[in-house]
């Protein structure tokens, strides 16, 4: 099974590289191809569909607000379940797409060990171990494939609530909510930590390429797998570098306010007043 | 549909804010009063309803009883349900009258997330509004007596109106009209109980049914639809249940949970937010303009210089 479906994405990549590219300058890396940006932003639009359309039907307060958004209650609550089921199948191959980089290892344990540090940014370069996704992102990419089924089973039987029983619809209702507030807990993160929490990542999902400085400050071990080079020691080697330019610069300048000072008293003093 | 100007609306689904106008009229509450042992089971108000409403005539169906179709329908609001039961070597043929009843709390309004598609009125009527109504069809769910039914080519739901454009006219449901032997009538509520309970007391001393008793569900804070039943004890051998309640997570759930949850959702916006503000990015290294260790407060460095 698992041979068919890497032979399906390997398809499926090739046959995106085709229509769309990737361009990768000097100093960058692919970080993700054609087939996985347009999957994340496929996903990333049924999904804020489904959360706009869900929340106008959530809750009273926000009934009236959104609903006009998309042309009043009853045409909200007809698209609330197409947009989901949009979603749960784009999600679906983004899933296929991504099963193998998601899958937990020792270090990502090691990662939550350390997620004081992370949040609290004490840790300016990640640890050696962490690769392609961190432990965070894996949490993630699992509450949504959870969260997805949930959504899915609980959100067919409100859908067709004529052919189940009363109390599997009352229960739906719940575990349908539950599993949107786990998602949209995992959705803020996701969107701070993708854009303004960390400069340089929003490009990965629109160019699909990322810096180098990127690539070992936050995935130090995929740096590695794909440059066969040593992160930490290209990091210190950049540092070296950057400190010797800033020294240059700095003795530049001083030079600049040198002759500046000199051109500004010409030799024999200044001139005499008139 | 009902007839908004002549009947104050006390409690709208899913409505934030306050209810207009409400507690400004004087209402009594009403009560529809159904003497189940005095019902022929001629149907009168069956098709004195489908009348009054406009309904269009349908097919019934046939389930080898005499009752009308197997369960009320979205364009058939009252139904007469026939119940066999043997009781000390007798055939007992129960006819109850079937349609909303009205709850004093009523489990439709609770599960309904469109704003005004349900309303009660202070006299005790709960109203279906069709306009603004989105089909999701949670009120079925919500209802302890399952009788919200839908319509799948207009996807709205529908029910038993308790006559509110006639009564807000002052005049009484079409089905009270229409019985012939006197087994409902309509009124207050206070009047309709007194006068079940009356009835009951009747019933247990002289008609030889000791466990006679009003049907008046104190599990949803009573209906507006009171039964007067042979046996007051087993309600089920009717079709009615003994303890009707709405789901938790119509209750429970909505009003306690959801808030809470919004609440968190728009705490976590603020608190990426003040991340970002306080914390900082996580830059990647080595950063173009390594930052300075200490940034001087330049007041306070030009309040020092100065002696």
């Amino acid at each position: 099974m698992s041979t068919s479906v890497e032979r399906f994405d390997e398809r499926a990549r090739r046959e995106a590289d085709r229509v769309g590219q990737t361009v990768v300058h000097r100093g960058e890396l692919l970080r993700h191809p054609v087939y996985t940006r347009v999957l994340h932003w496929l996903v990333a639009i049924t999904f804020v569909l489904s959360l706009l359309t869900g929340f106008a039907i959530y809750s009273p307060w926000l009934y009236r607000w959104i609903t006009p958004l998309f042309g009043g209650g009853p045409t909200t609550r007809f698209l609330h379940p197409w947009f989901g089921v949009a979603f749960d199948l784009f999600f679906l191959f983004q899933f296929l797409n991504w099963f193998a980089p998601m899958a937990w290892a020792k270090s990502d344990s090691r990662w939550l060990r350390r997620i004081r540090e992370y949040v609290t940014n004490k840790e300016k370069v990640e640890a050696e171990d962490v690769g392609f996704f961190n432990a965070g992102q894996k949490l993630y990419f699992w509450a949504i494939a959870v969260s997805g089924v949930l959504f899915l089973i609980s959100g067919l039987f409100l859908w067709f609530d004529d052919v189940v029983p009363r109390w599997l619809v009352a229960v739906s209702y719940v575990v349908h909510d539950i599993a949107g507030l786990v998602m949209l807990a995992g959705f803020v993160i996701h969107i701070y930590e993708g854009t303004a929490a960390q400069p340089g990542t929003f490009r990965s999902m629109i160019d699909g390429t990322v810096t180098r400085a990127w690539a070992w400050t936050h995935h130090p071990a995929w740096y590695r797998q794909v440059t066969g080079r040593d992160p930490r020691e290209d990091y210190e080697q950049a540092r070296r570098r950057q400190g010797e330019r800033a020294r240059a610069v700095e003795a530049w300048e001083d030079e600049q306010d040198a002759r500046a000072r000199r051109i500004d008293t010409p030799p024999g003093g200044p001139p005499p007043p008139d | 549909m009902s007839e908004p100007r002549m009947l104050q609306i006390q409690e709208i689904s899913a409505h934030p804010g306050t209810v207009p106008g409400r507690g400004t009229q004087r209402a009594v509450q009403v009560a529809k009063y159904i003497d189940v042992t005095t019902c022929i089971g001629c149907k009168a108000c069956e098709v004195a309803c489908v009348e009054w409403n406009d309904h269009p005539f349908r097919e019934t169906t046939f389930d080898n009883t005499y009752q009308t179709m197997p369960a009320t329908d979205w364009n058939y609001w009252n139904l007469i349900k026939f119940a066999e039961h043997a009781r000390e070597g007798n055939l007992m043929w129960l006819m109850r009258k079937d349609q909303c009843m009205h709850c004093e709390d009523p489990g439709c309004l609770r599960a309904c997330p469109a704003d005004g598609a349900i309303v009660k009125y202070e006299n005790g009527i709960v109203d279906f509004q069709q306009e603004n109504c989105i089909g999701c069809g949670y009120c079925i769910s919500g209802c302890p007596f399952d009788i919200p039914k839908f319509n799948q080519q207009t996807k709205k739901v529908y029910k038993c109106t308790l006559c509110s454009d006639r009564v807000g006219q002052g005049l009484e449901p079409a089905c009270i009209k229409a019985c012939p032997t006197g087994c409902l009538h309509f009124g207050t509520k206070d009047d309709m109980v007194a006068l079940a309970n009356t009835r009951a007391q009747q019933l247990r001393e002289q008609s030889g049914f000791p466990n006679a008793g009003v049907y008046d569900p104190q599990s949803i804070g009573g209906t507006h639809v009171v039964y007067v039943l042979h046996d007051a004890t087993q309600p089920e051998l009717y079709g009615l249940p003994a303890n009707p309640v709405i789901p938790p997570s119509y209750t429970v759930w909505k009003w306690l949970a959801k808030p809470t949850g919004l609440l968190m959702a728009m705490m976590g916006i603020v608190a990426v937010f003040f991340h970002r503000v306080t914390v900082g990015p996580k830059e990647p290294q080595p950063e173009l303009a390594p930052p300075v260790e200490t940034q001087p407060d330049t007041v306070e460095a030009a309040r020092k210089e100065r002696p």
